[in-house]
């Protein structure tokens, strides 16, 4: 008998059953607001919530990688910005480009803008907090250099330009089989390639990591190259969604991405989360988001009520962590 | 006489407008030579050198539309010691810096202005509004719904039906848009008195398919527009014009460099755009906003 290959290490810290009881929750909830408010539980409301909700999945797997591996990265929602603006711009001065070219140079130069923040917390070993802290205003500051300060407006950009992404196929439009796609390749990154797995061993024990021969800051920096990635083809999405490239677009996001994740379950400490809980993380803020409006209450308790379920999610994960058992080695400081 | 205007920044579509606006009020007054400067970037100190110059050139008036509300004032003084008559219009200059300010507009008439456009766009001129604001703490917002409220009553065929607040974010503006066609499906029109949140709620009605049956409206920009209005799901918006801003603060800073009286109350008449009332603080406001729709949008498209 061949000698078996080894067991391939199993994901730490997961909790099937947080998912399911978030799932449930997701269910009651949608069940409750379509009791109350029947136009809310209709098959094209809830595509609509979908679409509404794909552009905060995409970029949620995105930050998810990058909280994995105990980084965060707050340019992610300047960074859809930036992208966006370049995209729209390159639109703008040839508008005969096929969108998946616009698409791809949108995720090339989100991965340019990523790969920055990469190589200061990889080389120049700056706290991932700082260091986008610092690209955000630093991304933003170039959206309004490069675009003087105007918006690039509807009749800027070509009907297709707008278009495609509203395309139905299967009754889903594009952006929400964009956001499918995102889903099911993110999943496989993480569960079959090396590189996936090395993220949840960087984050989960950079100690042990470097032991094993993991570079820890390479894994961090391949998460925040794809985290960048994702958020150029959101930049795309989004100034396609809402037919407007301006300096503030999707001002704020990054704070609805990283609660999205940790609502998900993805642990702030690094080292574990899973596809499935940031997917259903994106899908109750999604349905929170735009049931409260629907409810018409007022504005300031859509804030409050937005903060409580993302302590209480927080809260959730802390005592799920406790209930693990201990480490004998606490780790290190990488 | 000469007359000085300080834009904001030169070589912006706006400025341009107010230039055009400048040029045909002196060419109406007669003896007037407007000088038309600015900086050319959108800073206070830009237009503190430009301003000195004015005072060592000694023109009779000074219309400037202020970067910095406070920055400008010792310049200003020294220029109003000197004589000369100084005037701000469109972005205020703080009271102890210039005689007057003409506002392109007031609260009231914006309020009324919005309600007349949603009328007009309603079909057969009744049926629900609904208004998407900003956020709920912005002050001018604010005074602009209150305005729309306490007019209602004089268009009794428009039944205000909720204010939402889409934060002047492009993904909340859309999402609670949404949210209004779903909880009223007979909702006529969508005032938003913002140009972000009016771009959203347009699109969001354009994705419905809602487009000939629920109309947006309200104060927005004519290039961030034209899409829309193309579109039809925005039949006619306002704003002020800066033609008419450039037209009045020419027409006002002459007439007071001829002597009329500005204490509160007095009222100084500004040609073809009608007459301005100031009131304790020095201000007054120009006229309604400027209603834009398919016919002028794209000429004003190109301007700002």
């Amino acid at each position: 008998m061949p000698p078996q290959p080894p067991e391939p290490m199993r994901l730490p810290n997961r909790i099937p059953g947080r998912e399911s009881a978030l799932a449930a929750v997701i269910v009651v909830m949608v069940a409750a607001l379509g009791l109350r408010w029947p136009q809310f539980a209709t098959l094209s409301s809830l595509r609509d919530v979908l679409d509404d909700t794909a552009i905060l999945i995409l970029l949620a797997l995105g930050q998810m990688l990058v909280i994995v591996t105990r980084c965060i990265d707050l340019s992610v929602a300047a960074n859809v910005a930036l992208s966006g603006m370049i995209v729209a711009q390159l639109e703008q001065s040839h508008p005969s480009l096929p969108i998946l070219v616009l698409m791809i140079f949108g995720m090339l130069a989100g991965s340019v803008f990523g790969a920055v923040n990469g190589l200061l917390v990889w080389l120049v070993r700056v706290p991932s907090i700082v260091a986008t802290l610092g690209t955000m205003a630093m991304f933003r500051g170039i959206v309004y250099l490069i675009s003087a300060g105007r918006w690039i407006n509807s009749d800027q950009l070509s009907p297709q330009f707008q278009q495609e992404i509203r395309d139905t196929w299967l009754g889903l439009s594009m952006l929400s089989w964009l956001a499918i796609a995102g889903v099911a390749l993110i999943a496989l990154l993480l569960r079959y390639t090396n590189a996936g797995r090395r993220l949840y061993l960087a984050g989960g024990n950079p100690a042990a990591a470097a032991y094993v021969g993991v570079q820890v800051g390479r894994s961090q920096f391949n998460a925040f190259v794809l985290c960048g990635m994702l958020a150029g083809l959101c930049g795309y999405l989004w100034v396609a969604r809402f037919a407007v490239a301006y300096t503030d677009i999707a001002s704020g996001f990054e704070l609805q991405v990283i609660a999205a994740c940790v609502i998900g379950g993805v642990s702030i400490r690094g080292g574990s989360g899973t596809v499935a809980g940031v997917l259903l993380g994106c899908v109750f803020l999604g349905i929170v988001r735009n049931a409260l409006p629907l409810v018409g209450i007022s504005p300031f308790w859509q804030m409050a009520v937005n903060g409580l379920v993302i302590v209480g999610a927080a809260m959730l994960n802390e005592q799920a962590s406790a209930e693990q058992p201990r480490r004998i080695l606490e780790p290190d400081a990488k | 006489m000469r007359i000085a205007i300080v834009a904001k920044q030169l070589g912006s579509g706006y400025s341009d407008a107010i230039r055009k606006g400048g040029e045909q009020a002196s060419a109406e007054l007669g003896k007037v030579q407007m000088i038309f400067t600015g900086p050319s970037t959108p800073t206070a100190e830009g237009q503190i050198e430009v301003l000195n110059t004015l005072i060592a050139q000694q023109v009779n008036a000074i219309a400037v539309a202020a970067n910095d509300p406070d920055a400008l004032v010792p310049t200003l003084k020294r220029a109003m010691q000197r004589g000369i008559k100084v005037i701000s219009f469109d972005s205020a200059v703080s009271p102890e810096g210039r005689i007057v300010h003409l506002a392109p507009s007031s609260d009231a008439l914006v309020g009324e202005t919005c309600l007349q456009l949603a009328q007009a766009a309603a079909p057969g001129g009744k049926g629900k509004i609904a208004i998407l604001s900003a956020s709920a703490t912005a002050t001018n917002q604010n005074a602009w719904i209150a305005a729309m409220q306490s007019a209602l009553p004089r268009h009794p065929d428009l039944q205000l039906v909720a204010t939402v607040y889409g934060d002047d974010l492009s993904d909340k503006s859309y999402r609670e848009a949404l949210a209004l066609l779903k909880r009223f499906p007979d909702l006529a029109v969508i005032v938003a008195p913002t140009s972000i949140g009016i771009v959203a709620a347009a699109k969001a009605i354009e994705d419905e398919h809602l487009t000939g049956k629920v109309f947006v409206t309200g104060l927005g920009l004519p290039s961030e527009l034209l899409g829309h209005i193309n579109a039809g799901s925005v039949k006619s918006f306002a704003l002020w014009n800066p033609i008419d801003l450039g037209y009045s603060a020419v027409t006002l800073a002459t007439h007071l460099a001829r002597g009329a009286k500005t204490g509160p109350g007095a009222t100084v008449p500004l040609g073809r755009i009608g007459s301005v009332t100031f009131d304790q603080a020095g201000t007054g406001p120009m006229s309604k906003p400027f209603i834009f729709d398919g016919a002028n949008t794209a000429e004003f498209a190109k301007i700002f």
